[in-house]
């Protein structure tokens, strides 16, 4: 579990990732890395209809194929204790799947669902035999197409509404505008598949490797479905390859992995394929939306009115924040939302990074670029003019808000003042260009997490705590958290994560993990100096008369504030206590002063298109890309997260969208040649920048998250530069040539 | 894609040619003991191979239906090298073979009898980085640090097929590399700096 291996060969600059060269030699462990022994493999069957139930399983040329150790299916699967409320009534269509459980029954939810799971000595004979398991079905009509069933009103849940003065108001503005925006299903796609490696030590005992955001989650989840006490649950995620949100929760190859583990007594790895990566895990949902938004001549907001569906699967309710941004990201009297969800037979969706303020970004910060042209004014301005200080559904103040300065900036650095004010008046090289932009906000909240730091005489200082890390870069964060507030380099520091063994943390997701962790590194590395401290005035002659606020701690010792020549090193104040290590654990969250305050990161994205007016291809002259995430620990690996939502609204605005073949109900386009994530040559030069303000009433450090703004907000710039290039507005995403030209 | 026009992939192909080559090698005292399929399978599925790896010769017994990833992976434990797709798509399995980048999903363990394998493990010297893996670090080439096997592997070959030379050409010849969190600006300045510095790959 070490994630902070140093090579002695090279130095490196303190931003440097302290896991880069574990990543760069093919030393980091993922999860299907592992290699317990006595390993065997498990591949999924799955069903090729989209709703109705398994008449029959044909399984015996399977069971006869060489290795083939064992064949799990819903006849001969064990009962998995608090998986199954409706066990006794198999034909109950309830919330018993929610990705967690298999084999449980002969129910078909959806296309690609697993129905079996083949186990075989070896990967190629259990992928051999899971092609000769046939099953026979009794099928029921489905319902997939959501473009055709959103219009449906009986077929939709009501999800809330928010009412602030009056709904019509907007149209009683001097300038008003109506529009609804689609957004298509989109996929997390990380290139790790997910992937669960479960070994069971006698019937109580439970161990798996899980590709996971959340060990600490995922230990709770399996301690609940298998009966288990949670001190007998131990899951590892030492590295994980992106998630993006699809971390959040499990899905089957997890239980499939431990009740295959226990029917057959050995350590069993079940990795999804690509496939797969569509069928069973979740995506972020498709989406309409309905704004009417209106403004007077003084550019000030007058009423917005916002209404959104998204997709579920029949099995459960999935919703997400997609309106919320609309209720308080500016000023506004009247704010009137709903949001629905249409129920379909497909898979469960789920977050992905922004989840909903990315999908209701794009429809309010294209709506509000549609109204700013319909006045003649700057895009820039309208936003500016209803900036809010207060926020306006919950009238608190915010704890920080840099927004202006991103707006401004973003400006300078993308060339605001070229941006045509006729749109399709400006070439380049032939090319029509565009300027557009569009933001977003997010939640900057903080969690309760539990950090262990343990001292040793060798100087070393390694803190411990379960969070696991998708891929920004945590362990690097913490070890420059802790060494700020140790005063001490960071080579001495070693930060471990990723196991239950270590203490409890959230998981990581929603834009959290800095202000939690970084809060909680913080809190125990107090500690820690107040008891070094402590210590020096109880074990140090030269300290005796002096006083715990006369004291720093600094470089690996303890020092007097007057007197540098009275200090103390830390090994030897260890030796002179008859220790050989101090180990301590701290829980700390939110402060109580906290819940005065509004708390959120914002962003900006500003972009400049370049569109081919005679194919419709459309390239980016110009990317940049601004956040308020308050005080930044890391410039290197922030930037780098920054660069990877635009990376990623990329692939929302132009390319990206899982089709679903409405005769059949399977994924249409479900592999990475045909499901089109940003490619290098499809991301240009971007630029990333930060108020870099600190916001110490969230935590110590002063920071906000970074990860879900950095998304937030980029699709509408790049359909708004495509309007203000080509003169076309494009409401549905992705924007295709054929849209444009 | 890796599909053929009536819909069968690799997979099926490696299905119905391992049944073909049973068929054909497979001992008369065995096909006469008819359903014995266990038999059948342990003779077929051991096919003898000899190659390099990162320097060191192996001798191995493989499966013929195993794919050169996976023979690294799950055979010779040399887990660095990374599935992705299995399908030829992500570049997350590249390895150089016989100094070539080749996607290692898509080859045949078998296929690469005699032929000298680097993968990212064999790529460094000893504690010194290899040039690239030092630039990765530096321009922070990755996040998750997933795809960053394939995609150095394949900058290395990159940058000795003299295709980066300015940040266009690099994008173009790492198309098959796909980094989901987004570093690409990053790997580029990361190869361009190598290839600038004009050190040996």
């Amino acid at each position: 579990m070490d994630n902070n291996i140093k090579s002695p060969a090279i130095q490196f600059a303190d931003d440097d990732r302290v896991d880069g060269i574990a990543k760069v030699t093919g030393r980091a462990k993922y999860t299907a890395d592992q290699r317990p022994e006595n390993m065997v493999y498990g591949v999924f069957v799955t069903s090729t209809i989209a709703k109705g139930s398994i008449k029959n399983m044909v399984l015996h040329k399977a069971k006869d194929a060489p290795g083939v150790i064992e064949i799990i299916y819903y006849l001969n699967c064990p009962e998995v204790p608090g998986h199954n409320p409706y066990r006794k009534d198999p034909n109950k269509r309830g919330y018993e799947w929610r990705g967690f459980k298999v084999f449980q029954n002969n129910l078909v939810h959806h296309f690609g669902q697993p129905i079996a799971l083949v186990i075989a000595d070896t990967w190629e004979r259990a992928l051999h035999a899971s092609s000769l398991v046939k099953a026979e079905y009794i099928t029921e009509e489905f319902e997939t197409d959501f473009d055709k069933l959103r219009k449906d009103e009986k077929k939709l849940k009501p999800m809330g509404t928010y009412k602030r003065g009056e709904e019509e108001a907007y149209k009683k503005a001097d300038f008003y505008i109506e529009a609804e925006y689609d957004i298509p299903i989109e996929t997390h796609n990380p290139i790790e598949m997910h992937a669960s490696i479960a070994m069971w030590d006698g019937d109580n005992k439970l161990t798996v490797y899980d590709k996971s955001q959340g060990p600490k989650g995922t230990q709770s989840a399996l301690a609940q479905n298998f009966g288990l006490e949670e001190k007998n649950v131990r899951v590892i995620t030492e590295y994980v390859g992106g998630a993006f949100g699809s971390g959040l929760r499990s899905w089957p190859q997890l239980p499939a992995a431990c009740i295959g583990a226990k029917m057959v007594k050995r350590p069993v790895k079940v990795v999804l394929n690509r496939r797969q990566m569509f069928s069973m895990v979740g995506y972020r949902p498709q989406s309409w939306q309905w704004i009417g938004i209106g403004a007077n001549k003084d550019g000030k907001l007058l009423g917005i009115t916002h209404h959104a569906i998204s997709n579920s699967s029949r099995l459960e309710d999935f919703r997400e924040g997609i309106v919320n941004a609309s209720q308080y990201l500016y000023e506004c009297p009247n704010v009137n939302t709903s949001y629905k969800i249409l129920p379909l037979d497909i898979n469960t969706p789920t977050w992905m990074r922004g989840p909903g303020e990315a999908s209701g970004a794009f429809a309010l910060e294209c709506a509000l670029d549609e109204l700013a042209i319909k006045m003649n004014m700057d895009p820039v301005e309208l936003r500016i003019r209803n900036y809010a200080t207060l926020h306006p559904v919950r009238k608190l103040p915010w704890s920080s808000k840099y927004l202006k300065e991103c707006y401004e900036t973003g400006m300078e650095k993308v060339g605001w003042k070229n941006r045509p004010s006729v749109p399709g008046s400006l070439k380049e090289n032939g090319m029509l260009v565009g300027y557009g932009m569009g933001g977003g906000v997010f939640g900057a909240g903080r969690g309760n997490a539990a950090v262990k730091a343990i001292l040793s005489q060798d100087g070393m200082l390694v803190l411990q705590s379960a969070v696991s890390d998708m891929g920004p870069g945590t362990a690097t964060t913490m070890t420059k958290i802790a060494a700020e507030t140790m005063q001490m380099p960071q080579s001495k520091i070693r930060f471990m994560l990723g196991d239950t063994d270590f203490p409890p943390g959230p998981t990581q997701g929603g834009s959290t993990t800095t202000s939690t962790w970084g809060g909680g590194v913080s809190r125990v590395c107090e500690e820690l100096k107040k008891q070094w401290k402590e210590l020096a005035i109880a074990k140090a002659d030269n300290f005796k008369n002096l006083k715990a606020d006369d004291l720093d701690v600094k470089n690996e010792a303890v020092v007097s504030k007057t007197d540098g020549g009275v200090k103390i090193s830390l090994a030897e104040l260890l030796q002179k206590a008859g220790k050989q290590q101090v180990e301590i654990v701290k829980e700390s969250g939110s402060p109580a002063e906290a819940s005065k305050y509004a708390m959120n990161s914002f962003s900006v994205h500003f972009v400049k298109v370049l569109v081919n007016p005679t194919t419709g291809e459309i390239k980016f002259g110009k990317v940049v890309v601004t956040g308020d995430g308050g005080r930044i620990v890391s410039e290197k690996t922030a930037r780098s997260q920054m660069l990877g939502g635009a990376v990623m609204g990329i692939g929302m605005a132009l390319t990206e969208e899982a089709l679903i073949d409405h005769k059949t109900g399977n994924y249409q386009n479900n592999n990475l040649g045909d499901y089109h994530v940003p490619l290098h040559t499809d991301v240009p030069e971007i630029e990333s920048w930060f108020p870099n303000k600190p916001d110490f009433i969230i935590n110590p450090m002063g920071s906000k998250g970074i990860g879900e703004i950095s998304l937030i907000g980029f699709a509408s710039a790049v359909a708004n530069a495509v309007y203000n290039a080509t003169g076309k507005r494009i409401r549905r995403l992705p924007i295709k040539p054929e849209m444009v030209v | 894609m890796n599909q053929n026009k009536d819909g069968s992939g690799r997979r099926d192909f490696i299905k119905k040619t391992t049944a073909f080559t049973a068929l054909s090698i497979v001992p008369a005292s065995l096909l006469k003991a008819g359903e014995n399929n266990e038999a059948i399978a342990t003779f077929i599925e051991k096919a003898p191979l000899k190659l390099e790896i990162n320097g060191k010769p192996y001798n191995l017994t493989v499966d013929p239906r195993m794919s050169l990833l996976d023979m690294l992976r799950e055979q010779v434990g040399l887990t660095g090298t990374k599935k992705g797709c299995d399908q030829g798509h992500c570049g997350s399995c590249i390895v150089h073979v016989d100094g070539k980048r080749v996607n290692s999903c898509l080859t045949l363990a078998t296929e690469n009898n005699g032929a000298k394998i680097t993968t990212i493990e064999g790529l460094a010297d000893g504690d010194n980085l290899h040039p690239m893996q030092e630039a990765f670090i530096k321009h922070d080439a990755f996040q998750c640090g997933y795809c960053t096997p394939g995609q150095i592997m394949s900058a290395v070959a990159c940058v000795k097929e003299g295709k980066a030379n300015n940040p266009e050409e690099i994008k173009e010849y790492m198309g098959g590399n796909i980094c989901r969190c987004g570093a690409y600006p990053n790997i580029v300045e990361a190869i361009l700096e190598v290839k600038k510095s004009g050190v040996k790959v």
